[in-house]
């Protein structure tokens, strides 16, 4: 046999895998493996909410396992089929992904915490939970893909995923809703898959590292310019920013509000971190070209998000604005590409996978205990249950960046960083939102928490218990409230997370180590 | 070879963003397919189109001796088609029931989630 006497280990990697290494695929194994079970009981609809917890609690380990990996070892790599880089796709944890992961799939577990009320046995026996951990895998493998088609393809898995929670229950908003969000979504990802053609066209790779190294040497004849406002569009259009956001207050308020919460915390952030891995780690220079661009569009998502908010007497329609306007805040760090412009927008990325998860659940528990999302009708929840004032009120402290919840340190970096980068007026943009901010989410607490309606019913009946609400507020109030008092170690990350992309060397030495470079 | 498939994919996105444009969900999922075929021609193209030479190594070499057919266009785009059906089936049943339960295919007429006319919040207590 000629086979034998080929030495293979040019082309591949002889070395077996380490246990350390499988840490990389876990968090995007572990969701489809515990999805393809629940799906194999679909019947047995009262094993579904413990075993997608269980699922979800493992996943959220092996994200731990592998963050503290990535921050005491650098980035961490695995490359699929054992094919050497870039010839098998590789996954690459780096501190931004695998911090990202971590926290996504915290909401996540807090999700399905909430489902086990919200989700009744219908729900389950179409598949909720199923559906739930295939999206979770999609969003894990997005965060840990270190391939740009392989990224797209996990866009289409959460995707997919995400058309099935939105659709579960069938109502007339929703299909409504689901028309738009799947059309536009499904246009978005297919330019995404549009700019990836044109990108492996260009540099015959798609394997993120490999891009990263032989950028600088096609910068002269490649299309960069073109393939990264291609980019920026098909993201742009994922994270909904302006003026393509129409979806998003289109469809987020339709289905359950637990799947409207996973959404709202989730999925934006997986456009944001797309944009800071493709136009900021690949594209550098080309992004610098177009930061007034990012910038003009960054302060327009904000101001006209939460201007949206301020119109909606929806709850839930209020927040689906309020993401919107978070992703321009996000967006604004993309522009200024500074190390602490992008460590405000990786720390507010943290920020808002929590609050806006918190808030959504937090609107659920208003309607299970005033009976309804609008302002109109809720009235008066502070008199029989304080508890689920100090929620809100720590929530809407939050989000409106005031102390001392977590959105306060990531909008002073930000604020600082666009100072000291010579746009006043994009602060002025933050903190004009800031106070918008403050007014579309205080008139929602006065509304609902302290008016007291004239007509409203007598406190006759004893007052409800939502032990499992209050269960998952608790769990995301906590890091909520970490992050504004003691924000040292998420600020460490974030800033790990923005030298990570700005010097890429970590990340391409990790994928291709210097004795096989050529 | 290149110009003439360039030629014709630039074709296939004129027609896939016209048909978007339509008002009715029918042809805009329409211009949605031929969207994705467009794609699949581009990733098929700039991959270069090279006689049918199968990518194969002779026995005594490490690498191949002459120019071979690039395999991987035909992988991505695989893998595109396969994504992109699946979707278009989910969107056709959606847009079906859609029209079932709502009467309409008109995107003008569809304001069941976002209702006209919806008051204004409280303005005061």
């Amino acid at each position: 046999m000629a086979a034998e006497s080929v030495d293979i280990s040019q082309a591949m990697v002889t070395a077996p895998a380490t246990l350390g290494d499988w840490l990389v695929v876990a968090p995007v194994a572990i969701p489809i493996v515990f999805g393809a079970i629940l799906l194999m009981v679909r019947h047995e609809t009262r094993l579904h909410a413990g075993l997608a917890i269980a699922g979800l609690v493992a996943t959220l380990a092996a994200n731990a396992g592998l963050l503290s990996r990535v921050l005491s070892d650098g980035p961490q790599v695995m490359t699929m089929g054992r094919w050497l880089p870039p010839f098998g796709i590789s996954f690459t944890a780096d501190a931004l992904g695998a911090s990202l992961a971590l926290v996504a799939t915290l909401v996540a577990v807090v999700c399905a915490l909430y489902a086990m009320k919200d989700i009744g046995a219908t729900g389950r026996r179409y598949g909720f939970y199923p559906f739930m951990l295939l999206m979770m895998a999609g969003v894990g493998g997005s965060f840990l893909t270190g391939d740009v088609f392989n990224l797209y393809v996990w866009f289409e898995v959460f995707l997919i995923s995400s058309f099935g929670l939105l659709i579960l229950g069938s109502s007339h908003r929703q299909l409504d809703g689901a028309t738009k969000y799947a059309i536009l979504n499904l246009v978005g990802t297919t330019l995404f898959l549009t700019a990836t053609a044109f990108l492996y066209g260009t540099f015959g790779t798609l394997n993120m590292a490999d891009i990263a190294r032989k950028v600088d040497a096609l910068r002269e004849t490649g299309p960069l310019m073109t393939l990264t406002v291609l980019y920026l569009l098909a993201f742009g259009m994922k994270a909904a920013a302006f003026p393509l956001n129409f979806w998003l207050p289109a469809s987020y308020h339709t289905p359950s509000i637990v799947t409207a919460a996973l959404f709202g915390g989730v999925l934006t952030k997986v456009g944001v971190y797309a944009l800071l891995r493709v136009l900021v780690m690949l594209f550098p220079l080309e992004r610098a070209v177009l930061s007034d661009l990012i910038a003009w569009v960054a302060a327009g998502t904000m101001i006209i998000g939460i201007m949206g908010a301020l119109a909606q007497s929806d709850i839930r329609r209020v927040l689906g604005f309020v993401v919107i306007s978070g992703v321009g805040v996000m967006m604004a760090g993309i522009a200024l590409g500074t190390e602490q412009g992008l460590t405000g927008t990786v720390l507010y990325a943290f920020h808002s996978i929590l609050v806006m998860t918190a808030l959504y659940l937090l609107a659920g528990v208003m309607n299970e205990l005033g009976g309804s999302y609008s302002l109109h009708e809720l009235s008066g929840l502070y008199r029989r249950y304080p508890l689920l004032a100090a929620f809100a009120l720590l929530l809407v402290l939050a989000v409106a960046g005031l102390p001392p919840a977590s959105g306060l340190w990531p909008k002073v970096l930000l604020v600082r960083a666009s100072l000291d980068a010579g746009l006043p007026w994009l602060s002025f943009a933050i903190l004009l939102t800031g106070l918008l901010t403050t007014v579309a989410m205080g008139r929602v607490f006065i509304l609902t928490i302290w008016r007291q309606k004239a007509d409203a019913a007598p406190d006759g009946a004893a007052p409800a218990h939502p032990t499992i609400g209050y269960a998952a507020l608790a769990v995301l109030s906590l890091p909520v409230l970490l992050l504004g008092l003691y924000p040292e170690p998420f600020i460490r990350v974030a800033e790990a997370s923005a030298t990570g992309l700005l010097d890429a060397s970590a990340y391409v030495g990790a994928v291709f180590p210097t004795e096989v470079r050529p | 070879m290149e110009v003439a498939l360039s030629v014709f994919v630039g074709i296939f996105f004129a027609v896939a963003i016209y048909l978007m444009l339509s008002k009715h969900i029918i042809r805009i999922l329409l211009g949605v397919s031929i969207f994705g075929n467009a794609v699949n021609l581009t990733i098929f193209t700039v991959g270069r189109v090279v006689r049918e030479v199968p990518p194969i190594i002779p026995e005594a070499l490490q690498t191949p001796d002459t120019i071979t057919a690039n395999p991987l266009p035909q992988a991505l785009i695989l893998t595109a088609i396969v994504i992109s059906f699946s979707i278009f089936a989910f969107l056709l049943v959606l847009a079906f029931r859609t029209y079932q339960e709502l009467g309409t295919d008109d995107t003008d007429g569809m304001r069941v989630a976002e209702p006209e006319g919806e008051p204004l919040p409280p303005l005061g207590y």
